[in-house]
């Protein structure tokens, strides 16, 4: 007869339980990578590496990666000093970031990852506003605008005479940059009377507690507040990328007719990250997983060509660097088994 | 109404203004902690504080985020303590009364004033970059101990001052020397203020998250620290992190954190109300 004494039942079980509970590796989890990544730059761009961080210690467990948030300009700091492998930006680096990582001896590559479409939000209540154009826009934030254009109705007359109260990205964040550049025409150059604030969550609660304003931030804040705000469409009154006001919205963004307002995020590789088996096996996987894991943080995946040109710069760029040709094979291998 | 009913009348509305003033800190505080705990208390399991940062809130855990607090709580304690005492009996006992003493003085407490945000941008330069420190938990600990350094300087000065005169002349008169004198009456004698000053500090220190950021502390670190030299992110940092994401899981993950972060603070406090009733109940005069 079979006893089984209860002590050792219950070993057997707790066992069980840790293997059940340990770290799940991936089947092709490479124990052999080993090292460091260190990336920093745009919290703006920070839940999409950070999903891909996630998933990648199932791949690479003996990779250390970690990311900061000391915004784009902090990161490109950083980054054109050597300190880091990856910069996340929200912006394009600036000729000056770029001089000093030339000087400091360093290659670099821009990547686009993703795309973020800046929504423009009104209140709910809000029945007037059905469309905006960018000409109206630019009225509304450009500097001269300061204390002038307080009214909805001095932007298009058929509004209402009410006050207008603005919200919007905080000036040190490349949010704030890429939205000046394209309404107003010049990077960090706005009216200065509006509430700003580098928490876009701040933002949403502002327009959706107040009747009168006009905000904008990016798509994720609205889709997750969709019934506290109202989104309207904007025009850029040429008929070329899409005819008449846009809404914002998965295909819009993707297919840039939400011009001019639809954004890429960026990841910047330099010259002697490339260099470290662990950083390319890292960004080999981004691109494998930046569709969906995009996606799942509230942002917009690239179409799939756009994926493929990225990564095939990025290859050449390592190559350069490395000297040594890199085939692609592996990548395209691993595609399928996660399918 | 005659003279001295109206000053009675005065009296009481000058209590019931007092209460008032003290309910109001009581009250939104109450407010405050109720509506975190009510957010984050059911958030709270084994897991949350084991788990690795991720992108999905309800996996999401603060695992190296609190152990990250810990160590730069234990690590600029060691260092801002013994540095602050010495400098405070330095100054109350040693110092003579010039002008460099009041030039000192002044700027001890102007550097208690100093927006934390600054000694983030010291930190960088100094231990991060001329000593080649980086972003490890040795430059946070030293940035925070430099920020709570005046703090403790300037509550050791104050415990000192209040030790009678009379211990220290029955000291003297017994023929110890000064040193002795400090060492074995002063500072026992006004240890427990000391350590009221070290809570005070500690709970400041605790809650920053601007200089650490500065000093290049990550928001992504899959791993607990394990030396001083490792990279870290603290509790404040997680949470500045998580309450600007869209999804509003990870405000619920905000209130969980916030309420650790508070029992960290408890517990701290705690431990220094303890140690300072029982060195209390030594001296003995």
């Amino acid at each position: 007869m079979l006893h089984i004494k209860p002590l050792r039942f219950c070993m057997v079980l707790l066992a069980l339980a840790a293997t059940a509970c340990g770290p799940q590796y991936d089947e092709n989890a490479d124990f052999t990578l080993k090292g460091d990544i260190s990336i920093d730059g745009s919290s703006t761009v920070y839940p999409i590496t950070e999903a891909v961080a996630e998933e990648y210690r199932y791949v690479a467990p003996n990779v250390r990666t970690t990311i900061g948030v000391s915004g784009s300009g902090g990161g490109f700091k950083k980054f054109s000093r050597g300190e880091i492998d990856i910069s996340n930006a929200s912006r394009s680096i600036k000729e000056n970031e770029a001089a000093a990582a030339h000087e400091n001896g360093l290659d670099f590559i821009e990547l686009s990852v993703a795309y973020d479409g800046l929504t423009i939000v009104v209140n709910p209540e809000n029945t007037w506003a059905k469309d905006i154009t960018v000409a109206e826009l630019k009225k509304l934030w450009e500097p001269a605008a300061q204390n002038k254009i307080t009214r909805w109705s001095q932007v298009r007359p058929e509004w209402p005479d009410r006050p207008i109260r603005l919200y919007g990205a905080g000036v040190e964040s490349g949010t704030y940059d890429y939205f000046t550049e394209a309404i107003v025409g010049k990077s960090h150059a706005s009216r200065g009377d509006y509430t700003a604030s580098e928490d876009d969550n701040v933002l949403v609660q502002g327009v959706a507690g107040d009747i009168n304003a006009l905000g904008f931030f990016g798509y994720a804040y609205y889709e997750e507040n969709k019934d506290k705000l109202k989104a309207i469409p904007v025009d850029d009154e040429d008929d070329s990328n899409g005819a008449g006001p846009i809404f914002p919205t998965l295909q819009t963004i993707k297919d840039g007719t939400y011009a001019p307002l639809s954004r890429a995020l960026f990841l910047y590789v330099n010259s002697e990250a490339v260099k470290k088996p662990q950083v390319v096996r890292f960004m080999d996987f981004y691109f494998e997983n930046a569709a969906q894991l995009s996606q799942e943080v509230g942002f917009i995946p690239l179409p799939e060509e756009k994926y493929k040109e990225e990564y095939q710069k990025f290859r050449q760029f390592a190559a350069k660097h490395t000297g040594k040709a890199v085939s692609t094979d592996k990548t395209d291998t691993a595609k399928t088994a996660n399918q | 109404m005659t003279n001295s009913e109206l000053n009675r009348f005065k009296d009481k509305a000058f209590q019931w203004f007092g209460i008032f003033c003290t309910m109001i800190g009581l009250v939104v505080l109450a407010i405050f902690l109720i509506n975190i705990l009510i957010d984050g208390l059911g958030r709270i399991d084994w897991d949350f504080l084991n788990n690795l940062p991720s992108r999905r809130a309800h996996r999401a855990g603060i695992y190296t985020a609190w152990i990250g607090t810990i160590w730069i709580l234990v690590l600029s304690s060691l260092i801002a303590f013994p540095l602050g005492i010495a400098a405070g009996i330095y100054l109350e006992e040693y110092g003579k009364r010039n002008r460099m003493a009041s030039f000192l003085e002044v700027n001890i407490s102007n550097l208690a004033g100093v927006p934390s945000i600054i000694y983030g941008l010291l930190g960088l330069e100094i231990f991060g970059r001329v000593f080649g420190l980086g972003g490890s938990l040795l430059t946070g600990a030293l940035t925070l101990g430099l920020l709570i350094l005046p703090i403790i300087i300037v509550t050791t000065r104050e415990a000192i001052k209040a030790v009678p005169r009379s211990i220290r002349d029955a000291s003297f008169a017994l023929g110890a020397s000064k040193w002795q004198t400090i060492w074995f009456q002063v500072l026992p004698a006004s240890f427990g203020g000391i350590l009221t000053g070290v809570i005070l500090a500690l709970s400041r220190a605790v809650g920053e998250a601007a200089p650490l950021i500065v000093i290049g502390a990550l928001a992504y670190v899959p791993f607990a620290p394990k030396s001083p030299m490792d990279e870290f992110t603290v509790l404040p940092i997680q949470i500045f992190n998580w309450i600007s994401r869209p999804q509003e899981a990870f405000a619920t993950n905000v209130a969980a954190a916030i309420i650790i972060l508070l029992l960290i603070t408890f517990m701290l406090n705690g431990i220094a109300v303890y140690l300072r009733n029982k060195w209390q109940k030594k001296v003995k005069w």
